[in-house]
Parts: C-alpha cells; structure tokens; sequence
C-alpha cells in the first residue's frame, strides 16, 4: 500500500513538473508539448498509435524470443566447454561495443525493408545481457553441490538438467528483465533506419511533420511498452523461482 | 559406471557384505608456499556392517580421509579398497557420500531432495520419488514431502540429506560431520535418530565427527585421527550393547573411560 502511495506521488510529482515545462513562455511549443495535448493525441490518434503500437511490440516480441533462445543455447554452450567460453567472450563483449545506430542502416540494407532487420537488431542488444546473466548463474553453482552429484555418479547432462539449469534460473530473469528494458530501444533504432510503420516509424515522421503532440505521445506508449514488458519479466519470475524468495529474509 | 548394487531401502538389508579396507594411504595436496601434508600412513579397517566412528580435531584431514574412500580423490599413496574395489569409479559405485552441509536444492521439495541420488543414477523421477516416499512415513517426516527446504528445520533437513544417502541403497555410507551444523539439543535428537535409522539400515558406515561423545554413542568402534598431518593416533573399540539409549550411555561408565582415553589421545 505505501509502496503505490510513494509511486504515485513520484508520478504526480513527474507530470506536475512537465506541464509546469510545457507552461512556461520561454519553451517553444514545439519542443515541448504540454501532458494535454499529449493526451489529447492519444485520445485523437488512437487508431493509428495503437496500430503501430502493434508492429513495434510484435517485432520487439520476436526479437526477444530469439535473443532468449540465443542467449541461451551460447550461456550452455560456453558453460560446458571451457576453450569456447575463453574464444567467444572478447566477441560476446564487442557484440556489445558495436553502435547499433551505425548497425541499424547495414541490417537494413543486409536484409530488406520489413521485420527482419528490427528482430534482428533487438535480438543483439538482448541477447548479451541474458547470455552473460545465464552464463554467470551456471558458474556461480555451488560447488558442493557438483561434488555431490559426483559422487552419486551422475552424467554431466544430469547435473546441468538437475542442478545448474536450476540454479541459473533467476540469473537467467535478471537478464531478461535487463533485456526487456532494452528491448524497445533496438526496435525504435531498427525502425529509423528504415520502415514504413512502427511507433519509431510513427514518432520520427511525426517529428520531421512538428507533430510534437503527435510525437509525445508515441514516445509515452513506448516507455510503457518498456515497464510492461520489464514487469511481466519480473512476474515471470515470482512465478517459476518461487523459492527464490523465500531464501531471502523477509 | 552405472551401480549395481541394488539393494531396495523398503525391506531391510541383511548385514552388507562390503567392508572398507586402507593401507597406508597418505594425501598431500600441493599449494604454492608449501605442501600440506593432510593424510599420511593411515592404516584402518571399517568391518562389513560395523560402524566406524573417525574422531580428530579441525583440519586434521577427516574430510579427506572420506572424501578417498568416497573414490572423488584418489590417495598419493597407499591403498584405499571398498567392497574389494580399488578402482575410483568402483569406489564411488560401493558408497554414498553425506556431506557436512545438508546441501538439499532450494527449489526442489523434501520428497524431490531425497529423491535426487537415485535420479542421478538413472532413475526416473516418478519412480524415485515413489521410492523415497515410504521412508518420509518411517523416519519421521510424514507430511513434510511437499516442503521447499526453506520451510524445514535444521534437523529435518539433515534427515532429508540423510534419507538421500541411504535410497540408493549403497552398502557403505560416509557421514561428514553430519549434525555439525545443528544445536545441541537437535544433535542429541539427531543422534538417537540416526542410531535407530541403522538400527532398520544397516550398513558399513564411517562417520566422520570432532564430537567424541558422538562418535562413541553411535560407533562400534572408534579411530582418533592426530592434528595434520593426519594419522591414526588409537583405536577404540566400544563394548556397548544396541540399541543403545543415548542418555544411558552418555552416563555409562565405560563410555566415560573411553571418552577420556579418546581425549587423552587427541592431546586435549
């Protein structure tokens, strides 16, 4: 209860020093819109934000889904066998270090106009956090725990299935929670290097028109797409890591 | 690999015929400013059936010493024989290895943890979980099959640990230190538990302890380790008739001899 107090004052707070911004005489208009003309836009282009709201989660649902398998399948793999972990990290890194405002045109142009290049891109920026959270989840098992499994003889495959798959597993939402944060990011970057709709389609045209309203309010469903998808990862995990919770003292 | 010493949990077992034998067996582990000698001449004899109680202090090399018998390291010299078998991989197949921590899995519930040694040996887990089951009735955990380890107390989670080690039905077990962890009170309780756990499963045992009280209630026979590098300094051999009462023996006369000898021979 006085955790949504606080989180709505925090808000309240937010929006009153927006449109406080927005009032002032010295902000041109069409740098800042006002918190009403934003919510007139929502109410207004409803039909056409929500449509491309829809392209943008999809490609950003897509691009999640493959970096999670990705992710995966590379954090396993680098965990079993030791020169692939020391030959692929500088790699997994400099995935990283690469500007995806630069990648974003070359997927285009790599591949074509549509979705691709949007899943493509959001896969990258995802798939590292979740790679290097899993990755660390498997080597953080306790190592009693392996000793024991040893002794009972157990196979390798055994023991990942039985014992470090599990243990990974709230690594494994932390990095996903990362991932579904950025997730929106690398569709927006996907989308301004070419796509004819989308909600960074939307607010960048709406931009170059001065549709700042317009533009706001691309912007505000964009953030909560980011919190949406950011919580329902952290429900995920409530849900399959339930002991997670009670190892930690209330 | 595979063991095949199948011997089911649900009827008792006639006294196993494996014993542990050790000749001789030193371990020194290498570390940059110097080597640590943990293990050196051991010479011990666990009987088929008999359990042995190891007694030493802190860093003497107990755990080691299992940790040889259990086949997860191999001694630099001497010879370690479980069931006949010098072979690590056979060594490991003849025992089951209970160590200090309970080291259940958090996410797993009481009847899945005890479950787990037979799993890993192959077993499916619908079939290992229905094995472990009538255990939970026989020694005390009915109706805490579904509890998540958090939700157990100290001493019920040693006995889960322990119920682990007994389903593969291996005939030696090895104990580390096994209520270290628990106060005095559960210890006591634990220990009168474990007496009567074995009293239904026997099997070769050693057990690993710092407690001597512990290791003279519950043994046959005593070995009392020297402080690094690890030997074996007097065995004792414990005339006590089972099933013992703890609280009796604890005041029995002779226990109280030996329990000074077994001081006496740890220098304390």
């Amino acid at each position: 209860m006085k955790r949504i107090l606080l989180v709505s004052l925090v808000l309240a707070g937010a929006l009153g020093a927006w449109a406080w911004v927005a009032s002032l005489g010295s902000v041109d208009d069409l740098l800042v819109a006002s918190p009403g003309e934003t919510a007139e836009a929502l109410k207004d282009d409803r039909a056409l934000l929500l449509d491309n709201a829809w392209v943008t989660l999809y490609e950003v649902l897509l691009g999640l889904a493959v970096s999670i398998a990705a992710g995966l399948l590379f954090a396993v793999a680098m965990h079993l066998n030791r020169t692939l972990r020391e030959a692929a990290y500088p790699l997994l890194v400099a995935s990283q270090a690469i500007p995806i405002v630069v990648l974003a045109p070359i997927f285009v142009l790599a591949f074509d106009y549509g979705i691709g290049p949007k899943i493509a891109i959001v896969a990258l920026i995802c798939f590292f956090p979740i790679t290097v959270n899993v990755l660390d989840g498997l080597r953080a098992v306790d190592p009693g725990h392996l000793k024991l499994m040893r002794s009972y003889g157990a196979s390798r495959l055994r023991t990942l299935r039985s014992v470090e798959l599990p243990a990974a597993l709230p690594s494994f939402f932390s990095g996903l929670r990362i991932a579904a944060s950025v997730s929106v990011i690398g569709a927006v970057f996907g989308e301004w290097a070419g796509a004819d709709e989308g909600l960074g389609r939307l607010v960048l045209r709406g931009n170059d028109e001065l549709q700042t309203p317009r533009v706001y309010a691309g912007i505000l469903i964009l953030t909560l797409m980011a919190v949406a998808l950011f919580s329902l990862a952290s429900l995920a995990e409530r849900l399959a890591c339930p002991w997670n919770r009670d190892e930690r003292p209330a | 690999m595979e063991t095949k010493v199948e011997a089911s949990v649900a009827e008792p077992l006639s006294v196993p015929e494996q014993g542990v034998t050790l000749r001789g067996v030193g371990r020194t582990y290498g570390s940059r400013r110097a080597d640590v000698t943990a293990l050196e001449g051991v010479d011990l004899e666990v009987r088929p059936g008999e359990v042995l109680g190891v007694v030493g202090p802190s860093g003497c090399g107990k755990s080691t010493l299992l940790e040889v018998v259990a086949g997860l390291q191999d001694p630099d010299s001497g010879v370690v024989e479980v069931a006949g078998e010098s072979d690590a991989d056979a060594r490991r197949a003849a025992c089951s290895f209970m160590p200090q921590r309970d080291l259940l899995l958090p996410w797993r519930d009481a009847l899945g943890n005890a479950a787990l040694a037979l799993e890993s040996q192959g077993v499916r887990r619908r079939d290992a979980r229905e094995r472990a089951a009538p255990l939970f009735e026989r020694f005390g955990l009915a109706e805490f099959e579904d509890a998540r380890p958090a939700a157990l107390s100290g001493g019920m989670r040693q006995r889960v640990a322990f119920l682990r080690t007994l389903l593969p039905g291996r005939p030696v077990l090895l104990l580390d230190e096994p209520f270290a962890s628990l106060d005095a009170i559960t210890r006591a309780e634990m220990q009168a538990w474990l007496a009567g756990a074995l009293e239904a499963e026997p099997r070769t045992v050693v057990l690993v302890t710092h407690d001597v009280e512990e290791a003279l209630f519950l043994s046959d026979r005593v070995a009392v380790i020297s402080r690094r590098p690890g030997r074996i300094v007097s065995e004792l051999e414990v005339p006590l008739a089972r099933p013992r009462d703890r609280r009796a023996a604890v005041a029995d006369p002779q226990l109280i001899r030996l329990r000074e000898r077994a001081l006496e021979a740890l220098g304390a």
